[in-house]
């Protein structure tokens, strides 16, 4: 590494981490929040993200009324982008954000060097599980993928990676990759899930798999796998309620391909050596309404903050993002700015996992804000609940609640009224 | 009088509607969150029709080896395959831009296949 006095340093008011369709939004809406100074540092050749290997569609229905794919709906984002002549730098990847909010990057094109910024977006997205993560008795034979992985070989390469095919795991991109690879002539044998629902969208189930008539069998699992150089077979059995393989009910699939959708993490390498805190449901940092971390001028958006089954939600709570680090900016050069201390913790109960924001300043909050939050198992026709203090300022029916399907609120500023310090605000579901 | 129970595919919601059928005439649609979801049950019911995407490949491109494409409309659900198949021969040269036509009447659809990618 080129000591400290030959590397290049720039200057720019706010760094975004990350040219998905977090890191797009949060951009083009610092700037529109009056913010000339924005840079974005992606490391792909393209800007996208994600959205570039999820060729379905389905995407936009919420933020522009109609039904695009993934290319589709990033091209608008990149297009606004390149309308306001954002500044970005591609193949170039982010390795260190200090607390000081020094930002490290590396290309070939400039070698190491450093971006001195007043504010940090963190649009980092997330990447799935890999199969270390997950305990599967057998061998460790080619032909195990992730479903992403399938995806980007399959959509962005155009390689398929097999012919006979065995899922694990039902979340959204398990199920886009059983049609996928049907379409393109392989046999999806099963998608098997080990819990008693599925993890991904209903209309996925429907046009993925009841369309092709690939079965789901939920409360199923891998047990084994087989082959020594490429996966031969894999052996699935049933389990119980406590998500123990039930003896007996074992069925060997002959395959050459086991994909595994079993679930995505927040990519936050960079946030903790940042010294952001980390919430342990989520993996995602702990936000107040401005979506600020704790460390002072770094923010978080998108699904590096919390896993989004819906892009529409990642760019609306991505242009919040922006917007705030574009405020925060300005403020700090009026000298102004928010404490921490008059922060209230946003608590959940009662079979509410987490919250985003984590955290609401009452003195500071926008007129409204959003709470987004998940469910940690199946329910039906409960109640939610928002309390400040004792005071129940929200109480909404729900027909169903499910853990795959991301769940918001709108709060008021209006009703934190009169909050006391001591106050808590609390989400909960309740039965009445 | 036949009943048919269906999950609308139009948006994430997933709602589950009902039909009510006289042999093949519509009679009721129930539980649709909206009316995207009662023109879908009663097409699903009658003429089921999907979007297809998929990708070709792209030539002269430095980023890029495939173009993502899709059906500029819905076609028959019986079809999709036939258009997948259609696509397979079918290869593209950069620049290419969203809702460019990649093949024409594909399977006699009346359906052009379009790009969905800048490249
Ligand atoms: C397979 C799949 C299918 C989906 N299907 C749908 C759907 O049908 N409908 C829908 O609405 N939503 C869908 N979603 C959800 C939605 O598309 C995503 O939640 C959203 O696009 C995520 O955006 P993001 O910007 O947070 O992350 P990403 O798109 O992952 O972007 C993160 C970017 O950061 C870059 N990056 C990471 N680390 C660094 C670093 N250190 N330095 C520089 N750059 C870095 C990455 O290269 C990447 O480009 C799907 C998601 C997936 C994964
Ligand atoms: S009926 Fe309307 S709200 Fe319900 S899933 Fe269909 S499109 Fe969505």
């Amino acid at each position: 590494m080129p000591s400290t006095a030959t590397i290049q340093t720039l200057e720019r008011d706010i760094v975004v981490v990350g040219g998905g369709s977090a890191g797009l939004a949060a951009a083009i809406s610092a700037r529109d929040a009056g913010c000339e100074s924005v840079l974005v540092l992606e490391r792909e050749p393209q800007l996208g993200g994600i959205l570039n290997q999820c060729i379905h569609n389905g995407f936009g229905l919420h933020a522009f009324k109609e039904e695009l794919t993934g290319p589709e709906y990033a091209a608008r984002y990149i297009s606004q982008a390149r309308e306001r002549q954002i500044e970005h730098m591609l193949r170039t990847t982010v390795l260190d954000i200090a607390d000081d909010l020094t930002v490290t990057a590396v290309s070939a094109e400039r070698g190491v060097f450093r971006i001195r910024a007043k504010a940090v977006v963190l649009a980092m997205g997330c990447r799935e599980c890999p199969r270390g993560a997950l305990d599967i008795c057998g061998t460790r034979p080619a032909g195990v993928y992730t479903a992403g992985t399938a995806q980007r070989l399959v959509n962005i390469d155009g390689l398929m990676p097999g012919r006979e095919v065995v899922i694990l795991g039902s979340g959204d991109i398990g199920l886009i990759m059983a049609r996928r690879l049907t379409l393109e002539g392989a046999h999806v044998a099963c998608v098997a899930e080990l819990m008693p629902y599925s993890g991904g969208l209903k209309r996925n189930i429907v046009q993925c798999l009841d369309d092709f008539g690939i079965p789901l069998l939920l409360s199923h699992t891998v047990v084994n796998v087989e082959g020594t150089k490429r996966v031969e077979a894999v052996t699935i059995a049933q389990v119980d309620e406590h998500l123990k393989p039930i003896p007996g009910t074992e069925v060997r699939y002959p395959c050459d391909t086991l994909l595994l959708s079993v679930g995505l993490l927040p990519e936050n390498e960079l946030s903790r050596q940042a010294g952001v805190r980390i919430n342990p449901i989520t993996r995602g940092a702990f936000v107040d309404d401005s979506l600020m971390t704790s460390v002072p001028g770094v923010f978080a958006c998108g699904n590096v903050l919390h896993v989004h089954d819906l892009v529409d939600y990642v760019s609306e709570e991505s242009a919040h993002a922006g917007a705030s680090a574009a405020r925060y900016v300005r403020q700090l050069a009026e000298g102004a700015g928010r404490g921490a201390s008059d922060l209230v913790p946003v608590r959940v109960a009662g079979g509410i996992r987490y919250s985003v924001p984590a955290f609401v300043s009452p003195a500071n909050m926008d007129e409204k804000i959003t709470l987004r939050f998940r469910v940690g198992a199946v329910y039906q026709n409960r109640y939610v609940s928002l309390y400040v203090g004792d005071r129940r300022v929200q109480h909404r029916r729900k027909q169903i609640l499910a853990p795959g399907e991301m769940q918001e609120l709108t709060l008021r500023r209006e009703e934190l009224a009169g909050i006391a310090p001591a106050d808590e605000i609390r989400l909960l579901l309740e039965e009445e | 009088m036949s009943t048919q129970h269906l999950t609308c595919i139009r948006c994430p919601k997933g709602c589950q509607i009902t039909v009510e059928l006289e042999g093949t005439e519509v009679v009721s649609v129930t539980g649709n969150g909206c009316r995207r979801g009662d023109e879908y049950a009663r097409k699903e019911v009658t003429n089921p029709t999907r979007t297809v995407t998929t990708v070709v490949p792209v030539e002269g491109s430095p980023v890029a080896r495939m173009v993502s494409v899709k059906t500029a409309a819905d076609v028959p659900k019986s079809k999709v395959l036939d258009v997948v198949r259609a696509l397979a021969g079918v290869r593209t040269t950069a620049p290419v831009h969203i809702g460019d036509v990649v093949l024409a009447d594909v399977c006699g659809t009346g359906v052009d296949v379009v790009a969905t990618k800048n490249v």
